[in-house]
């Protein structure tokens, strides 16, 4: 029989694909079933955030932040105003500290359910999606009885929190905090010991250790290539030097163990929901400067000098001295960071957004070169890449 | 910590002494080095080497644009020592027309970075192997982040039902975008008769 001849060649992937998790358009060269180049095309979501936000006052700008990944948005609200606050000079007092830590670890597991139940589901497994939604369910809920609203929260604010948390609220997460576990088992027996889960993600798109650090990796995912880094325990912001957590490491960093990374860590981060419940003091939520946070309403009604610095706070808001800034916290994909540059002016002069998927994404290329066409699907899954981040 | 951080901006001008151009430490406590364009190259390397720096991870390069000065564009770096949990920013500045070296070479992550940059701010980096447009449209004009850029943009794109495609056409806009200028004309100029008040203050 002769031998034929197999041409290599091109595979539109996306951007309307199930498995590209948002709107990825990847440019697959393949020869046969194997990857020879994938090429993402991205930024069919860009909205120029960072262009809008120079446009901006501070206070205006945390919204555009939850818009950023969707998924964990508070995390985002949290690098931004670290940034300003850095440049101001302020602190938070205890207890807006102990909320921001509270909320943001609510929001890794919102983020490390969603990419799980996700990833599971792109290689074939249907049940932890609708378990892990019910849970992200109830998380919501805390969300809006905090602020008011589900995902896009627009929570934090430059001195602290927007408003303290209603009565009852640490009660109900606390309980929900003893019965989620049960819930990280049930997806565990399910998916964890899988032969079908394992065939599709052990030893597909390894990293080691050199390469993830080479092609800028964080949080889970370098974790997952076996270096012990996270922000939250190396550069420690907010009140984390006081929380006591483990951090999980890897040990071949292929799919299988970046999912179980973000498995251990929603256990990790149920611990430090427990602690900021428990030692939660009492007190203000938000700095009481003036000329940053505005005063209660209620003072408002009987002091002059409250009502102006309502006024001027909502109409021109606060001006931030000049200088510039790079501010980083350890966000569920990553290190998200903020890089802001201050004119002295009510508005950023300049405001660039370090996204982690962005540069997860990058590196598709490296990860995919040599895999089969399915498994391009499962390493999209396991970097955890949502697009409202990448694009901006 | 800002004491550590002044001794190695020290360190790093002294074993470079022709390619650093200044290195500071800022109020918040952050070292910046400022370098010679042409060594940028030259200048990563050995921050990721050598053995008093190990910045092994570049986290973030992006562009900053001041239209007022001569070499308009700042290239900014951070880079991020595990090893010793630093931080560095290392800035380059550049005009229009002056290629920046690319850093693809010493740090894979850069590629995408400077491919958003001149995107952006259409700052060019020479050998960088993949120096295409990553984030607008395909065969979009102009670098959006440019502060002559306005903030609507040139194009707007809808669809028509007659030529059954998408068109572009230029930005109408129903009511002109409202910038409020806050900087107060009171503040930080002197009015005539008020000398004396300035004076005593």
């Amino acid at each position: 029989m002769a031998e034929s001849q197999i041409k290599s060649y091109n595979i539109n992937f996306g951007p309307q694909h199930p498995a590209a998790h948002g709107v990825l358009r990847l440019i697959l060269e393949m020869s046969g079933e194997v990857v020879d180049r994938a090429d993402p095309h991205i930024g069919l979501l860009h909205r120029g955030t960072e262009k809008l936000i120079e446009h901006k006052i501070y206070t205006q700008a945390t919204p555009y932040f939850d818009r950023l990944d969707y998924v964990g948005t508070m995390n985002q609200e949290h690098a931004f105003v670290l940034a300003a606050e850095k440049l101001l000079g302020v602190t938070v007092p205890l207890r807006g500290q102990y909320i921001r830590v509270l909320y943001c670890e609510m929001g890794r597991i919102l983020n490390h359910l969603l990419n799980i139940c996700a990833f599971v589901f792109d290689v074939g497994g249907m049940t932890p999606m609708l378990w892990g939604f019910e849970e992200r369910e109830k998380l919501m809920e805390f969300y809006e009885r905090a602020c008011g609203a589900r995902l896009h929260a627009n929570y934090f604010r430059v001195g602290g929190v927007a408003q303290d948390l209603p009565a009852g609220l640490l009660e109900d997460i606390d309980v929900w905090c003893d019965q989620f576990p049960q819930v990280v088992d049930d997806i565990e027996t399910l998916v964890t010991e899988n032969r079908i889960f394992k065939q599709r993600t052990v030893d597909i798109g390894t990293v080691t250790a050199e390469q993830a650090l080479d092609w800028g990796f964080t949080g889970p995912n370098l974790r997952a290539s076996g270096i012990a880094w996270d922000l939250r325990k190396s550069q420690p912001y907010e009140v984390y030097d006081r929380m006591e957590f483990d951090v999980p490491v890897g040990k071949v960093g292929d799919c299988y163990d970046r999912y179980l990374i973000r498995m251990i860590e929603m256990r990790e981060s149920i611990k430090i929901m427990k602690q900021c419940i428990r030692e939660m003091p009492a007190g203000p939520v938000k700095t009481d400067d003036r000329k940053i946070s505005p005063p209660p309403r209620a003072e408002m009604k009987k002091s002059m000098e409250a009502l102006i610095h309502h006024f001027k706070l909502f109409t021109e808001g606060f001006h931030v001295p000049e200088g510039e800034v790079y501010a980083a916290v350890e966000a569920p994909k990553g290190e998200f960071a903020v890089y802001l540059i201050a004119d002295g002016t009510n508005k950023p002069y300049r405001c660039k957004i370090r996204p982690p998927g962005y540069v997860h994404l990058q590196a598709l290329d490296m990860m995919s070169k040599g895999h089969m066409l399915a498994d391009v699907v499962a390493n999209i899954g396991s970097i955890d890449i949502v697009f409202g981040e990448i694009d901006r | 910590m800002t004491q550590v951080l002044k001794d190695l901006g020290d360190y790093i001008a002294a074993a470079l002494p022709n390619d650093v151009l200044s290195s500071e430490v800022n109020r918040v406590g952050e070292l910046t080095l400022v370098v010679r364009t042409p060594s940028i190259v030259k200048m990563l390397t050995f921050l990721r080497d050598d053995s008093g720096c190990l910045f092994k991870q570049l986290v973030d390069l992006c562009g900053v644009d001041w239209p007022s000065r001569e070499d308009r564009f700042d290239v900014v770096y951070h880079l991020l020592s595990l090893k010793h949990n630093q931080r560095v920013r290392v800035k380059v500045a550049t005009d229009e027309e002056t290629p920046v070296p690319s850093v693809v070479g010493v740090f894979s992550a850069a590629g995408w970075f400077e491919r958003e940059a001149w995107d952006m701010f259409g700052i060019i980096f020479s050998d960088n192997p993949d120096l295409r447009r990553l984030l607008t449209d395909y065969g979009f004009e102009g670098h959006p982040l440019r502060k002559d850029f306005p903030l609507t943009g040139h194009v707007e794109l809808r669809y028509d039902d007659e030529q059954k495609r998408c068109v572009y056409e230029p930005v109408k806009l129903v009511q002109d975008f409202r910038s409020f200028d806050f900087l107060s004309p009171w503040e930080g100029q002197t009015l005539p008769g008020d000398e004396k008040a300035e004076g005593s203050r």
